[in-house]
């Protein structure tokens, strides 16, 4: 955390990332009844990068999350209602119950999409950002995807063809240490998403993921030179995932004292809150912005539960308009 | 006369003219492309909208995914459809489910051109035809044009479609020649076209093996036996209606394709149509056997669907014997 501490700001920060860790406690919660009804992943702990990066995107910049994308697609603005009911696959989510928590979109806040195949998504903002190219505006696209991502070679492809054609982007490695249930370094050659970003001659720079300070001005300074026109950037954020792989894995393959010990030192609501404390914002007022959030979340969660299922007929809308089932079953 | 390859190049010229968010995008486009088919387009709309790629077939198709789910209409072109393998993550669990997974926020116009099958040895990994693939995934529309007219007005059609479209353009058509009208307009894609008429036989064909059949059914002609030749030209959706009532009319079906029988889309039309005719010998299928294509002209010609044998299972089918 920078010695300058913008009180306000991180007040704001603070709130956004107990809004979404409420969100995934709420939807643990709801997948352990059966109200969510496929895998979620979920990002708590990782609650800094959301809302440092994204956070600073404007509503019209496009978004290219992950499978872990919840903090993602509520700090790009989305409504966590919405969400909730398409978590449940009920009526009134963001994709109509189609996608679920792996495809959420809400392109109407430039979320194109969370994306149940890691590293697909890169290419895809890599084309996002050709299209601001040739249609020519000031919009730049964010792609955030993990560590184990940038062994696919997609990461490669994806990243040259950014640099080559000089695209608005900037990609984030949301490094939690974890690919699924291995340990990402044990499968990874070299120094990580920095270095072969740098290999490419792409600008990046690694930071503290669990300081939301530290990567809020981080993403300030490198969206500001990617709206300039310099062509993209990486960011690798380090941070640390509390839960298993999806709420339904205990992850026990990891050591708990090592678990324990990065939850403590790392949590990064809990660092902000330190700083909040120490700057003289009463623990109270802090615990009344959680409470909040919760209460938020649970009515959500409570919405959305009442809501229907979707009309089992949808599931023959938005296939195709030449050739879909609707005209043509087989 | 117009080639295929121009009239091919003639559709795409025409969709940038007359939308700016037309671009192409590929390999060596710059250069006109592998074949030729994009050769001067560089010159006229500039190497923005007519874009070199590096050889990342899935950055082009992902590229293009992204591009086309934020306002502009990629023509993808993916040079062999046995490279375009390398990118089957980011057209069947991207492009073609993007619109529905997230609930219709989006559509994907993009039009992927795959050159397939065989011409003269280019062995196993440069002359697959690889069509059937994409008729199972939902959300793709698959297109195989046979002639020059059909290569410009089914090639502007995919353009101009908010589906992702497989374009498939066989490299043995490049060359050749045929009438593509100064008035030609887009044609609706699904709808398949009788080559020839006749009444003893139906033959279902697409793309290059078309024209084998249509050799056959002059052949046959002679002998006294009238087949039907059906150009399916688009295989997704496929004319359901145009080869029933063709069946209805003949009693008899033989689906002809270059790609591998077994599995091949020869097999969905065959099932098809012995669930809704009455036939007076049973369906049949030729296709190539299941092995790799082969370089040497010898073990290659082996896996060829000719006229020849398309001639000679007709006349099986028909009870006529080859005349000496």
């Amino acid at each position: 955390m920078t010695a300058n501490v913008d009180v306000a700001r991180l007040r704001d920060q603070f709130r956004r990332m107990n809004e979404i860790r409420a969100f995934e406690l709420e939807a643990i919660e709801a997948a352990k009844d059966g109200r969510v009804l496929g895998a979620i992943h979920p990002s708590i702990g990782q609650e800094a990068v959301a809302v440092g990066i994204v956070g600073n995107l404007r509503r019209d910049d496009r978004l290219l999350s992950t499978h872990r994308g919840h903090g993602h697609t509520l700090a790009k603005g989305a409504e966590p209602r919405a969400m909730m009911c398409e978590l449940f696959g009920r009526v009134g989510g963001n994709c109509g119950g189609k996608g679920g928590s792996m495809h959420i979109a809400d392109f109407g806040v430039g979320m194109l999409g969370a994306n149940g195949v890691v590293s697909a998504n890169i290419t895809i903002a890599s084309g996002a950002a050709h299209a601001i190219k040739l249609l020519g505006d000031d919009r730049i696209v964010c792609c955030l995807f993990g560590d184990g991502a940038i062994n696919r070679g997609p990461f490669l492809e994806g990243l040259n063809w950014a640099k080559v054609f000089a695209l608005p982007v900037l990609f984030v490695c949301e490094d939690n240490d974890w690919a699924a249930t291995t340990r990402t370094r044990a499968m990874t050659a070299g120094e990580g998403a920095k270095a072969r970003a740098e290999s490419l001659g792409i600008a990046a720079e690694r930071v503290d993921g669990n300081d939301v300070g530290a990567v809020d001005e981080l993403a300030r300074e490198a969206i500001a030179r990617v709206r300039g026109g310099e062509g993209p950037f990486l960011i690798h954020a380090v941070t640390f995932r509390h839960t298993g792989h999806t709420s339904a894995d205990p992850g026990a393959y990891r050591p708990a004292e090592e678990v324990a010990r990065r939850i403590a030192e790392e949590d990064p609501i809990a660092r902000a809150r330190a700083h909040l404390e120490l700057a003289g914002v009463a623990a109270a007022d802090l615990d009344a912005d959680v409470a909040q959030v919760a209460r938020a979340m649970a009515e959500d969660a409570a919405f959305a539960s009442a809501q229907p299922y979707p009309d089992a007929d949808g599931a023959f809308d938005d296939v195709q308009d030449v050739g879909s089932p609707r005209v043509m079953a087989f | 006369m117009t080639t295929y390859i121009e009239a091919g190049k003639r559709a795409v010229a025409e969709a940038m003219e007359a939308d700016p968010t037309v671009w192409c995008l590929g390999e060596d486009l710059g250069r006109g492309g592998v074949f030729g088919q994009y050769k001067g387009l560089v010159e006229r709309f500039g190497p923005g909208r007519v874009s070199d790629a590096p050889i990342s077939e899935a950055a082009i198709m992902g590229v293009a995914c992204g591009a086309a789910m934020t306002g502009t209409r990629p023509v993808v072109e993916m040079r062999f459809s046995d490279f375009a393998l390398c990118a089957v993550d980011e057209l069947v669990n991207q492009a073609a489910k993007a619109r529905f997974m997230f609930g219709g926020q989006s559509k994907v116009p993009i039009t992927v051109r795959e050159p397939i099958g065989m011409w003269r040895s280019s062995a196993a990994q440069h002359s697959q035809s690889l069509e059937a693939w994409y008729t199972h995934i939902p959300g793709l529309v698959v297109v195989c044009p046979a002639t020059p007219a059909d290569n410009y007005s089914l090639l502007l059609a995919a353009i101009r479609c908010d589906d992702p479209v497989v374009y498939m353009e066989h490299k043995n058509l490049w060359p050749l020649e045929g009438e593509v009208p100064q008035e030609a307009e887009a044609d609706p894609l699904g709808k398949a076209r009788v080559m020839v008429a006749g009444s003893d036989v139906t033959i279902v064909s697409w793309s290059a093996c078309v024209h084998e059949a249509a050799k056959a059914a002059e052949e046959l002609a002679r002998e006294g036996i009238g087949a039907e030749v059906i150009d399916l030209r688009t295989l997704w959706p496929w004319d359901k209606e145009a080869v029933l009532a063709s069946v209805a009319k003949t009693g008899r079906c033989l689906v002809a394709h270059e790609a591998v029988a077994v599995a091949g889309f020869g097999a969905e039309i065959a099932a098809t149509v012995a669930e809704h005719a009455v036939l007076k010998s049973p369906i049949a299928r030729l296709g190539s056997p299941r092995a790799p294509i082969a370089y040497a002209p010898t073990m290659e010609n082996v896996l060829r669907v000719t006229a020849d044998k398309i001639a000679e299972r007709v006349r099986t089918m028909t009870g006529v014997k080859a005349v000496a």
